[in-house]
């Protein structure tokens, strides 16, 4: 009973992304579009690199370039301000009249919406990706499934991330800042521009005390095979600590923020 | 202590459904900029104690600002009290909310609870299994709502395509699906047509009768209190000002309906005997009559001016909630 109302939620947000046609084709083409310029891009540097950039040769740079393409969306690298745009027009007080948590039922939507968008802008990515370009695909068949739940999890850090930043709306009306200042740090240190083995050491130490690559960085190296056996079950238990630790993070931050709310409007 | 007031699942005619006991919430306004920038402590509930007891239907009335929504919104645990004691179904309603939210059904009128994209019938599946209840239960009691509703037409229809007052019942029909103890309505029928207005009332007072539901409704219509409610509570600056009966509140101020006349020529005011003057517009060609419809009828009033002048329109209007609150103090 418990779990079946989340599965209900997840599959009404999959369905609900679903209706949205035209931006799924529109999203498909552009990440298509950017994948070119960012592989032309990684290319020439791996090029003057000599052949090898931080460990990636041009079939790795280029499988790093159309996994990340896939999973931008799944993962989710844009603006997220759902929460804090309900607690600014109101609407929240309908999510908290319902005998459910709000981060849970939350985390369940935002399963179902990257559910629908690895499918539909995840999958035809790299389809086109690997007929056009090409891609290292794993020798191992575990990096698969391992590949997919690496990919949950980074799903899920995104997810208990952007809500707990969307908890500041709990403090100030406008957190519409505070979210985009957040976007730009997570797309630099996640390895969304750029893998995080190609940073100069500094930004890499930066990079890896925050929770950052393991949302982006993580599954793409797990699926492409980069980190495999012990390291890659490596990553994914790096993946999950910082789930863990963040969720509690998240929980303690709701529950002082619920004190603090003001419903906005009549 | 009632000891039916601490039992949560408790719905004995009279055991207290709501307890309010000195409630109070406080805002901080800023306003101003820079250095000259002020921060002001603004009360918007001060004080209110009031119980609602099981079975009851109460209207909870006042002008915009009053307070009504916050009150409505501390009860359901949606905001904490500054000071004060609240308790609804027996339940602490912020720290106990999932388990309140399971015996209330809330619908805010300017708000949605429906899944905007998708069939309206989806809402209403996912709705039952949020609250845990088993399909085969859930079915019977959405068939029963959307019948009684007239939603049938509706299911397939993705909720934004629906109109208002279809998206309303709808609204009222989710706020159901669990069969609440407790019905909370925040302006309920806020921009919908008569017509509309007229079918969700005759909807609510069947429902409560087969149900046995207690009804707190808040609304800017006088016509859904006189239908709906059996005792009123006038709220105004944060406070209690009125708690009674409706046909007590009318003996206290002044439920007079209004009649506008256009005359056919300017006049100095008529003057009536089963009306008062209240104004005259347009240099005289429009005046206002106003009269106490328990004391004498529009068609009385009517013939008394036509004795007197040319009637070319006429419009009655009813009491406005702020008009009542200001003669709640000054008198009749």
């Amino acid at each position: 009973m418990t779990v079946r109302r989340y599965l209900l939620l997840m599959s009404a947000e999959f369905r609900r992304q679903s209706t949205y046609r035209l931006a799924l084709v529109a999203g498909i083409f552009t990440n298509t579009v950017f994948g070119f310029l960012r592989i032309s891009a990684l290319f020439a540097a791996v090029r003057g690199g000599g052949g090898s950039i931080g460990g990636y040769d041009l079939a790795q740079a280029a499988s790093y370039v159309w996994l990340g393409q896939a999973f931008m969306a799944p993962v989710y690298m844009f603006l997220w301000q759902d929460v804090a745009v309900r607690v600014r027009s109101g609407e929240i007080v309908s999510d908290l009249a319902r005998p459910i948590d709000l981060q849970a039922s939350y985390w369940a939507r935002d399963l179902g919406r990257a559910g629908l968008q690895f499918l539909t802008r995840g999958v035809p990515i790299l389809a086109l990706g690997g007929l056009l370009v090409g891609l290292s695909l794993p020798t191992s068949p575990w990096s698969y499934p391992l590949g997919l739940l690496s990919l949950l999890l980074g799903i899920s850090i995104s997810f208990v991330c952007r809500f707990g930043m969307n908890l500041i709306a709990f403090w100030t009306v406008d957190a519409r800042g505070f979210l985009i200042l957040y976007g730009f740090v997570m797309n630099v240190l996640s390895g969304f521009y750029l893998p995080v083995a190609i940073f100069p050491d500094w930004l890499q130490v930066v990079a890896h005390a925050s929770p950052f690559p393991a949302m982006f960085q993580s599954p793409i190296d797990v699926v492409s095979g980069r980190v495999v056996d012990l390291a890659a079950l490596r990553t994914v238990g790096i993946q999950l600590a910082w789930l863990t630790g963040l969720l509690v993070l998240t929980r303690v931050v709701f529950v002082r923020g619920r004190r603090r709310l003001e419903v906005q409007g009549g | 202590m009632n000891p039916a007031s601490t039992d949560p699942a408790s719905t004995d005619p009279g055991a207290p459904v709501i307890e309010l006991d000195g409630l109070r919430r406080e805002f901080v306004v800023r306003s101003g900029r820079g250095l000259r920038r002020s921060r002001r402590v603004v009360a918007a509930v001060d004080g209110i104690t009031a119980t609602v007891r099981a079975g009851e239907s109460v209207g909870y009335i006042g002008a915009n600002g009053a307070g009504k929504s916050t009150t409505i919104k501390m009860l359901t645990g949606i905001l904490v009290p500054t000071s004060g004691r609240v308790r609804t179904c027996g339940f602490e309603p912020v720290p106990q909310r999932t388990q309140l939210a399971r015996r209330i059904g809330v619908v805010f009128g300017q708000r949605s609870q429906l899944w905007w994209d998708l069939p309206l019938r989806d809402s209403f599946d996912i709705l039952a299994a949020i609250h845990r209840i088993p399909a085969d239960r859930a079915r019977p009691r959405i068939d029963q709502l959307v019948e009684g509703l007239e939603l049938g037409a509706l299911l397939a229809t993705p909720v934004r395509q629906l109109s208002l007052g279809e998206r309303m019942r709808g609204e009222v029909a989710a706020a159901l699906v669990h069969r609440p103890a407790l019905l909370v309505l925040d302006e309920p029928t806020i921009g919908l047509d008569m017509i509309s207005k007229e079918r969700l009332r005759q909807f609510l007072v069947a429902e409560r009768a087969e149900q046995g539901t207690t009804l707190l409704l808040t609304t800017h219509d006088m016509s859904d209190i006189e239908r709906l409610c059996d005792r009123v509570l006038v709220v105004d600056h944060g406070r209690i000002a009125y708690d009674g009966s409706l046909e007590g509140l009318g003996e206290r101020v002044a439920m007079e309906r209004v009649l506008v006349v256009d005359l056919a020529e300017p006049r100095p005011p008529l003057e009536l005997s089963s009306a008062r003057h209240e104004r005259s517009e347009l240099d005289g060609a429009r005046q206002r009559f106003a009269f106490a419809p328990d004391r004498t009828t529009a068609a009385q009033v009517l013939a008394e001016i036509a004795g007197q002048a040319e009637i070319r329109d006429l419009r009655i209007t009813e009491p406005a909630i702020e008009d009542i609150v200001r003669t709640l103090y000054t008198g009749r």
